[in-house]
């Protein structure tokens, strides 16, 4: 049998049983990997379930810096006999399946092209631990242990992250140390270690993670700093995965750092809403009274604050939302991630309505484009939704460390002040006075006879006065169309990358890939991938909605453009499709809506496939949208 | 609007403390029918700013939708409003007033505002004892839609049609009495000399204040066998008079001292309840709620200031904000700094 090698660079999964203590065993695993100084990138793959449940850890090491998912799984360890079949069913041939040899595996579980490698955990653990709750959580510390001989981990650094792990519960670590010993041990005495694959520390081809000195985080901290950084002040939210941890790490940050010191008393205020229509209801009730205020949310709850979206754009009140998207309404898939709320985000609510989006495609941007999403919601008056997904949001990911400019000042837009409307010559809240769409707005109690108005949805003139003519409300709604064309020059441009030589090109079409957020880090892969053989790929990355005009001269400028994406019915390709007037044929969809994320391998084969089957320049990859 | 109305003020009308006449307060003219007794609630509203002091822009006016929700316009014309959406204006006020807890905020709604679209968000905001006042003006049916049953709609009263009401009309006064408001009012738009003090110590209330005000739909709900018409109201009225007096005020009432109950607010008003009822008490939650029904009971309709907590702990308290409104903090008080970021960083590694 021919077994898989190489030096960091493979694909381990951990098939648990959810509410073991697998977690945080997985996370010494891959957190030990990451102190080595190579690249790393675990994802919890987990069920809507609180215990019982079938759970999955996947880790990729790649001394490419390569942090998407590859496909694939080259050393499984299976620990959870509901799904040990379909577990060792997905090992690539000439792969290691880890698992517990305290029974022996039943006759049909075979494969003559997979290593086995028995440990066995559960009578080790029985032997070695009194406590039954030992037993199960430090069998999950052995096979670390195990793993650490299997693929060369320095195990100091194991012991140092326990020993991280435990401060101020010191009497755990000792059995955890004897835990990982026992595994490391148990391997070192019965296989040869380490295996074909295995790590080695410094080697990393990846320039770009070596020469920074990398943090290991995930996007709803990343966002909560954000928050924090940004001068929120009041954060309104329903509990809904995978959204949730924003707010829970908001509040976590807000206590230490936003305490007044003389008084103790809050600098900021989180209120626990009722629903999402309450959530967004506080939002936008804080921001109208010149409060930085946020949600954060998921699918449904973005449904469910469509109705205040829609007031927020007319009325013109700056909103922040982070959608964490994920699969779908109801239950089951909740902890499953897809980019499938794009179209319902752009256009959420009823009458003419378009909302500026923002893509974070690491935890770095998740951080920076909440802060800027503070400011463009105060400077473009209306809601900015950060569109982030359970991947970027709920996953550990190697990222450049957070940066912040001292210099920085928020940008508040167009606020009149007492002084500025004493100075003001005319003033209505809907007048257009610099012609960029973007009218001078007041707060409640600023002056007491100039400035007030009553706030109201459609009905209004440029001075605030209901009205119900028909011109007064085209010229608005036009107005805003007016704003959202300003809005392209303040949001965040996308993305463009050098194109990757190629010596032999198979094909004279000019190519291109358009992605964006958790799609980008495997579409980069894969564009190297189809480079090498011969298919010469430009890429470029969007970051924000409305589009920048870049994104009309790239598609323009291409015969076919390949549009990476997560959801079933490639709903950015119809909002560019919509937005840029682009015909459909141009525009191929690239896509996975499994509820897992998308793979280099995925994107790479149906890139090849549309390449391959083509014979004239246009692929139609959805024949019923050609 | 099509209407303005003139700018002339005499010279001699009467000034409040801070110099304002009582046309400061007022706002556009109303498009409601002629003789809706939401008019009444909106003067009575002016009125009682007017008469309390406020600054006119140091008010917020918030509503939701319906005819009771138009009405903001209709008065305090120097003060912001927001007219939000369907049901859902507790959870802007909310915001609102966390985000600047030193304005003072009315919100008006209805009761298909408040008992049926809002009841989810109503409920909440008497929960979280949210530092405003909260009007319903209360009719019985939706207006604006030509007059449906609401769901405050009592048990066989007669729409227009001549339909009788088949579902069990929602008390909101006793439903905010059960859910713990710390102060529950009840008045009919048509009793001026009830409504006026209720609502301005409804202002001086720190915490949830909620008067539920009967105000008939002159065009869907003021004939026979509606029982929320004018005269309906008029006949079974079994009104609880006070008076408000304001911290510092010296205390003139023209009823006599031996027959009222004084309450003193957290600010230092004071209210006077005259004892129409022998013995009814405002800090006896469960008598409160035994005198409503028993009043229902009787076919009479009670109103007049029902519970009042004057100790309560608002929102702002219970979230223990500083003092200096969220909305007024700057960069110095709200950015942690590139150290800290850093040392965050650190512990990332």
């Amino acid at each position: 049998m021919k077994q898989i090698k190489g030096v960091n660079d493979f694909v381990v999964k951990f098939a648990n049983v959810n509410g073991t203590g697998s977690a945080s065993a997985n996370h010494l695993f891959a957190k030990a990997i990451f102190r080595m100084g190579i690249p790393v990138s675990p994802r919890n793959i987990f069920p809507s379930n609180i215990q019982g449940l079938p759970t999955w850890y996947e880790v990729r090491v790649s001394s490419k810096g390569y942090l998407g998912r590859r496909g694939g799984v080259d050393l499984m360890l299976c620990v959870n006999p509901q799904t040990i079949e379909d577990d060792l069913a997905s090992v690539e041939p000439g792969g290691y399946f880890v698992h517990d040899s305290t029974k022996p595996l039943a006759p049909h579980l075979k494969r003559d092209d997979v290593t086995f490698l028995g440990i066995p955990l559960t009578e080790m653990c029985m032997r070695e631990f009194k406590a039954a709750r030992l037993q199960q959580l430090l069998k999950n510390v052995v096979y670390v242990g195990a793993l650490a001989a299997l693929l060369d981990i320095n195990f100091s650094i194991l012991k140092d992250l326990l020993s991280d792990q435990f401060k101020g519960k010191e009497k755990l670590i000792s059995p955890n140390v004897h835990a990982l010993e026992m595994g490391y041990q148990y391997v070192t005495e019965n296989f040869k270690c380490p295996l074909p694959i295995r790590l080695q520390q410094g080697v990393n081809d990846a320039p770009h993670i070596r020469e920074s000195e990398h943090i290991l985080m995930n996007g709803n901290t990343a966002a909560a700093l954000g928050a924090i950084y940004g001068g929120a002040t009041v954060a309104a939210w329903y509990p809904i995965t995978p959204s949730t941890s924003v707010v829970d790490a908001f509040s976590k940050y807000a206590e230490r750092m936003r305490i007044d010191p003389g008084t103790g008393k809050k600098n900021f205020a989180i209120l626990q809403a009722e629903d999402e229509l309450a959530a967004m209801g506080m939002v936008v009730g804080a921001s109208w009274n010149g409060a930085r205020a946020f949600t954060a949310t998921s699918g449904p709850g973005l449904s469910l604050m469509s109705e205040f979206l829609g007031l927020a754009y007319f009325a013109e009140v700056p909103v922040v939302l982070i959608d964490v998207q994920r699969s779908g309404p109801s239950t089951g898939m909740p902890t499953r991630s897809q980019q499938s709320d794009i179209l319902a985000a752009a256009y959420a609510s009823h009458g003419d309505t378009k909302h500026v989006l923002l893509f974070p495609a690491t935890p770095r941007e998740c951080f920076d484009m909440t802060v800027q999403a503070f400011d463009l919601a105060e400077q473009l008056q209306t809601p900015v939704i950060m569109m982030s997904d359970l991947d970027l949001s709920m996953n550990d990911w190697m990222s450049p460390p957070l940066e912040w400019d001292d210099d920085y000042e928020m940008n508040r837009g167009k606020i009149l002040d007492a002084e500025g409307l004493d100075s003001i010559e005319t003033w209505g809240r809907y007048l257009d006075i610099d012609g960029d769409g973007i009218c001078y707005r007041t707060l409640p109690g600023t002056h007491p006879s100039k400035g007030a108005f009553f706030t109201r949805g459609s009905s209004k003139n440029e001075m605030a006065v209901y009205s119900e003519k028909g011109e007064d409300y085209v010229q608005n709604v036009d107005r805003l169309l007016r704003k959202f064309e300003t809005a392209k020059s303040y949001v965040p441009k996308p993305k463009v990358h050098d194109p990757i030589p190629v010596k032999k090109p198979k094909t004279d079409l000019k190519l291109g890939a358009l992605f964006f957020g958790t799609s980008a880090s495997p579409s980069y892969e894969a564009v190297e991938i189809l480079a090498a053989e011969g298919y010469p790929i430009d890429v470029m990355r969007i970051r924000a909605f409305p589009f920048h005009e870049s994104l009309d001269a790239f598609v323009h400028d291409h015969e076919m453009v390949f549009v990476i994406e997560q959801n079933r019915d490639g709903q950015m390709r119809q909002l560019i499709m919509n937005e840029c007037h682009i015909a459909p044929d141009k525009l191929a969809s690239v896509l996975n809506y499994s509820g897992t994320p998308i793979t280099a391998r995925t994107i790479a084969a149906q890139i090849r496939k549309a390449l391959d089957t083509q014979g004239s320049n246009v692929v139609k990859l959805h024949p019923e949208t050609a | 609007m099509s209407y303005a109305k003139p700018n002339f003020r005499h010279p001699r009308l009467p000034k409040n403390a801070l110099g304002y006449t009582v046309s400061d307060y007022d706002g556009a003219i109303s498009t409601l029918c002629a003789g809706c007794g939401h008019d009444s609630i909106s003067a009575a509203i002016r009125n009682a700013c007017f008469l309390s002091s406020i600054q006119p822009h140091r008010i917020a006016k918030l509503s939701g939708i319906g005819c009771s929700s138009k009405t903001p316009t209709y008065f305090l014309g120097k003060s912001h409003g927001f007219n939000s959406v369907h049901g859902r204006m507790p959870s802007v006020a909310t915001g609102a007033s966390v985000a600047n807890r030193d304005l003072t905020y009315i919100g008006i709604s209805g009761d298909g505002d408040t008992a049926s679209i809002g009841m989810g968000q109503f409920v909440h905001l008497i929960r979280r004892n949210v530092n405003m006042t909260y009007i319903v003006a209360n009719n019985g049916c939706y207006g604006l839609t030509k007059g449906q049953d609401s769901a405050t709609a009592d048990l066989g009263s007669l729409s227009k049609y001549g339909a009788a009401n088949q579902f069990e009309g929602i008390d909101l006064a006793s439903l905010a009495l059960l859910q713990g408001a710390s102060f529950v009012g009840r008045s009919f738009s048509g009793d001026k000399e009830q409504l006026e003090p209720m609502i301005r110590a409804a202002i001086a209330h720190k915490g949830f204040a909620f008067i539920d005000v009967v105000s008939p739909c002159v065009t869907f709900a003021n004939h026979v066998g509606s029982t929320k018409s004018y005269s309906a109201t008029r006949t079974q009225l079994d009104a609880m008079p006070l008076d408000f007096v304001p911290m510092r005020e010296e205390i003139r009432t023209q009823f006599d001292a031996g027959t009222s109950q004084a309450v003193t607010l957290h600010d230092g008003s004071v209210i006077h309840l005259h004892k129409a009822r022998d013995d009814y008490r405002t800090d006896d939650r469960m008598a409160a709620l035994a005198s409503l029904q028993e009043s229902k009971e009787n076919a009479k309709f009670l109103t007049g200031l029902l519970y009042l907590d004057p100790n309560s702990q608002d929102l702002n308290q219970t979230l223990n904000l500083a003092s200096r409104p969220l909305n007024d903090l700057g960069k110095v008080e709200l950015c942690p700094g590139s150290r800290v970021l850093n040392s965050i960083n650190e512990g990332l590694r």
